[in-house]
């Protein structure tokens, strides 16, 4: 077979050579097209029998390899499904993909390492009410200084909404109610024991019971604020029932803590939780990576499982509920992370109301980024001491783009499975703009980072630029894989036109979906804060 | 650092002086980055922000100021039937057209930046880029020959009315390097619409055009070139016999493309050695230019193809019409005269003026295209129609962008009204409640 081939290249060569020769001398109009295109018919001769040769060897190496019979597609064409559809992963049959095109991986150095440490828990927890979205500044405590409480003993309740009660993430002495601005409380803190110990439940038959006595069961066993309502990202409301409750388990936010590492040995505790889940709602939805997942996501029973695939921010709930069953604000959604569901499985398989969280520790700063287990509301300066390169550095309570800047003092936020940290960049740089020192992340092509597409930056908080006028246009369409206009209602809401926001889909958004295109923005507009400004008129008015 | 000491050392107090304490953060921000950090929402920004955007534009011309300049010589030389071939008197062409290049630059920057750091000081804001790129444009889309008083009127004429009276860079309705221009086609209509500003240095001498040299030339420069034994210039050269200094366009509207072709081989338009603004007659360069911007992602692709598809159709049914000898000019060789790919590079893609949303972008390009040929064949009284084209659909872009706005909306309203209506939201018992 080759060794015909290479005779007939020789041929067709020697053809070609001869018929240049020839027609030298002739240079009329007509012979001339006649011979390009002749030239060109050869050519493409060619190609076809190169082709030919690689596909017939790629398929004799198969059959030598006996890997012929698998069912792979041994063929330098690729087939029709090959193109058409996102990469597959570990998906079982008959499932679809929802590959998502638009939106950016922010490759930062300091990935947590697979590893779980225990040792670093903490002894200081805090419960912080502004961590909640809608409840009043100034609830009700129920503790005081100096109390002893078990791991899910009620702190507080909001005198507006009393049946939802927040919960002690441990048990311990509380140390210390501390107050904020106009007399707000900002945290309660408590000191843990070295033995956790819990308070008991009467716990309900989950086959049996009804629905009242389900949801009547989890407002008063402090479970409740881990469900979240979007549009909002507020405290669930009892008072409904949601058409759609959605989990996603996958975080592709910068450095995100991989939840199927989390879910590791927990498989059980998750699905007790779905379990739970779907008394209380019509339908619950798994959004799950499409590029590898833990068995209890994929092999999780009585939800739907919706497969993602593409860049931050497909793991986002936002994102992936407004491809799945978009949201409204008569249509709501509860929304949960994986590691509360875990809680509210725990709640039912082992009686105890357990707010352990794995969190990972994360960014350049750290001398070792690992994972810790611990509980809600970790002290910070507990999590990483001793592990931190310099002093200086900002510590994020969540990722990068929508975590809140802590205090070494501080603490983490009720939601939080994460801890940045990351280098300050308050420095001077020249022509920093035109010709930077130090490769950045970038969307930007006038950076070379395309070239690198494997590069973790060193990122530090530097602006890199100052605030500007909104200039650019369709850029943030670029990084944000939803049908929104997203500058387009930024402008609404600094402009307070309803009808445009409600109509532009503002319900359909939280901060950290906005997040990756704030940063973006070329004119360095704080596009999470416009988005809660929007947010909470709209809630105000609602 | 030292340097930066000093630079900080000499920065005017803001109170007392707010003009030049925005001067000196307009050229200290210029100079280094700012030390700002984030502060609130996201914790890491992206390294890009509107100097870098507004210089990498800047930047995609400069082989049009290039081009630009050499090309003012050439045709100055070109009329007196001196150094024909392209890169013959090079130093002189080249010289030439710097003499008349820089004064024109430097008029555009100090009228325009000046107004710029006024508004900025009063306003009370930073200096904002946006003039560098209007800066960089408007001397490439003037004629040659421009008066500089003119110039400095129309300059004023678009940053004030075009952009500070919107509120500055990003407010802007109008493309402020396009309204300079349309202030000096309107102001002084015979004299711009005419053949007489297109080649520089030459002016009435007897009954004839003749060449005509300043202190630079015949002093400074004719010294320097005489103790290098090269060429020097040659003041009372007469131009040649039948020369009008008509560009392309002009021709091909009296006459068609038979005409054109006699006059300017379409090599010679392609790489621009033509009459013509001084920035937009080297096709090459622009679409360098284009590329740049199409790579790096400044300018949008979506546009620039559109208005190219637009004008192509126009152009290809015009060519079907055929009733006037432009008509017939084939569809392609209308890409050769005139400044469609500079407009199409430069001028349409300003993202501030454009549509903002991805669909109106189409719409947007695609009418520049179609309006921006029907003016150039149709209308006897503008040679050139994409300065108007433009203009007038920036003037559209908001209801462009409005509709687009409308049909989202009108998407999802009708999706959230199937989905409140498949599943209720039920009220639970009042006793979880009384909980």
């Amino acid at each position: 077979m080759i060794k015909g081939t290479t005779k007939s290249t020789f041929l067709l060569l020697a053809f070609l050579t001869f018929s240049l020769n020839a027609s030298a001398q002739a240079s009329s109009g007509a012979s001339n097209y006649l011979l390009y295109g002749l030239v060109g018919a050869i050519g493409l001769l060619l190609l076809i029998a190169i082709l030919m040769v690689a596909e017939n060897m790629l398929h004799i190496e198969a059959k030598q390899m006996g890997v012929d019979k698998s069912g792979a597609n041994y063929s330098i064409f690729p087939n029709r499904d090959e193109i058409y559809k996102g990469k597959s992963g570990s998906l079982p049959t008959g499932s679809s993909v929802t590959a998502l095109k638009r939106g950016h991986d922010i490759k930062l150095a300091g990935a947590a390492e697979k590893v779980v440490d225990a040792a670093t828990a903490g002894t200081t927890f805090a419960l912080q009410p502004q961590n909640f979205v809608g409840i009043s500044p100034i609830p009700k405590v129920t503790v005081e200084k100096g109390n002893e409480v078990k791991a899910g003993d009620p702190l507080f309740f909001d005198k507006k909404n009393p049946s939802v009660i927040y919960c002690s993430p441990v048990s311990g002495e509380v140390m210390e109610v501390r107050r904020g601005e106009k007399r707000s409380i900002k945290e309660i803190v408590i000191l843990a024991d070295k033995e956790m110990q819990y308070r008991t439940y009467d716990l309900p038959d989950l086959a049996t019971c009804k629905r009242e006595d389900l949801v009547e069961f989890l407002l008063g066993s402090g479970v409740w604020p881990m469900i979240r309502q979007r549009p909002f990202d507020m405290v669930a409301d009892f008072n409904i029932i949601p058409s759609k409750i959605f989990i996603s388990t996958f975080d592709t936010a910068p450095l995100a803590p991989d939840n199927s590492f989390i879910v590791e040995g927990q498989g059980a505790a998750f699905q007790k939780g779905l379990d739970v889940l779907n008394k209380l709602g019509t339908k619950v939805h798994l959004g799950v990576s499409a590029t590898g997942a833990s068995s209890a996501f994929t092999g999780a029973q009585g939800v739907e499982i919706n497969y993602f695939s593409g860049p931050h921010p497909v793991g986002n709930v936002g994102v992936q509920m407004h491809h799945t069953s978009p949201i409204d604000v008569k249509d709501p959604a509860w929304v949960l992370g994986v590691q509360e569901v875990l809680t509210i499985g725990k709640l039912f398989t082992e009686g105890k109301f357990d707010a352990s969280r794995i969190v990972a520790l994360t960014g350049d700063e750290l001398e070792t980024p690992k994972y810790v287990r611990t509980y809600q509301g970790a002290n910070v300066g507990e999590l990483v001491k001793g592990n931190l390169k310099n002093d200086g550095a900002r510590l994020v309570a969540g990722d990068v783009l929508s975590g809140k800047q802590v205090a070494a003092d501080g603490f983490l936020n009720f939601f939080d499975d994460q801890l940045t940290t990351l280098e300050e960049g308050n420095e001077y740089e020249m022509f920093g703009w035109l010709l930077p020192l130090s490769p950045r992340p970038s969307v930007s092509k006038t950076y070379p980072n395309f070239l690198f597409p494997d590069l973790k930056f060193k990122a530090n908080t530097n602006t890199h630029g100052e605030k500007r006028a909104f200039v650019v246009t369709g850029q943030y369409e670029k990084v944000l894989p939803m049908d929104i206009l997203p500058q387009h209602l930024m402008k609404a809401i600094l402009v307070n036109d309803f009808e445009r926001m409600e109509g532009l889909g503002i319900y359909e958004l939280s901060e950290e979906d906005i997040a990756l295109c704030e940063f973006v923005c070329t004119s360095k507009q704080p596009l999470q804060k416009i988005l809660r400004e929007g947010l909470e008129t709209m809630r105000e008015q609602a | 650092m030292g340097l930066l000491d000093f630079v900080k050392k000499i920065e005017p107090d803001k109170k007392k002086s707010p003009f030049l304490h925005t001067l000196y953060d307009g050229f200290f921000t210029f100079l280094y980055s700012p030390d700002s950090v984030t502060k609130g929402g996201v914790h890491i920004r992206d390294g890009m922000d509107l100097k870098r955007t507004m210089v990498i534009v800047v930047l995609a011309m400069q082989l049009c100021y290039l081009f630009g300049s050499f090309n003012i010589g050439h045709q100055h030389f070109a009329a007196t039937g001196q150094y024909t071939a392209f890169l013959d008197g090079f130093h002189l062409k080249l010289i030439y057209g710097l003499i008349q290049l820089i004064p024109i630059f430097v008029v555009t920057h100090v009228v325009g930046l000046g107004i710029e750091f006024w508004y900025a000081a009063k306003k009370g804001h930073a200096i904002e880029e946006g003039f560098l790129v209007s800066g960089a444009l408007i001397p490439l889309i003037m004629p040659p020959d421009i008066p500089l008083l003119w110039l400095a009127f129309a300059v004023a004429f678009g940053v004030i009315i075009g952009k500070e009276a919107f509120g500055g860079t990003g407010m802007n309705i109008l493309n402020v390097a396009l309204l300079s221009r349309v202030f000096i086609f309107f102001a002084y209509p015979t004299t711009i619409s005419g053949d007489e500003v297109w080649v520089a240095g030459l002016a009435e001498s007897g009954d004839t055009l003749a060449t005509t040299y300043n202190w630079f030339h015949t002093g400074l420069f004719n010294g320097i070139f005489d103790w290098l034994g090269w060429d020097t210039f040659q003041a009372g050269m007469p131009v040649v016999d039948g020369y009008s200094g008509a560009t392309p366009m002009a021709l091909a509207f009296k006459e068609g493309w038979g005409a054109v072709t006699e006059t300017y081989s379409t090599t010679q338009m392609f790489w621009g050695a033509i009459p013509g603004s001084i920035g937009e007659t080297c096709k090459p360069f622009i679409l360098i230019g284009a590329a740049i911007l199409i790579i790096t992602g400044i300018a949008s692709w979506r546009i620039m193809l559109s208005m190219l598809i637009g004008a192509i159709t126009c152009a290809w049914l015009f060519n079907q019409w055929g009733v006037t000898p432009f008509m017939e000019v084939p569809w392609m060789y209308q890409f050769y005269m005139g400044s469609f790919f500079f407009a199409m590079a430069f001028m349409a893609t300003d993202p501030v003026t454009a549509s903002s949303t991805t669909t109106g972008k189409w719409i947007y390009g695609f009418f520049i295209g179609f309006i921006g040929m029907i003016v150039r064949v149709i209308n006897p009284a503008y040679p050139e129609g994409w300065m108007l084209a433009i203009l007038f659909m920036n003037v559209f872009a908001p209801l462009i962008d409005h509709y687009v706005i409308e049909s989202n909306m009108g998407r999802r309203a009708r999706r959230v009204k199937e989905s409140a209506g498949a599943v209720p939201v039920t009220p639970v018992a009042e006793a979880v409640a009384e909980h």
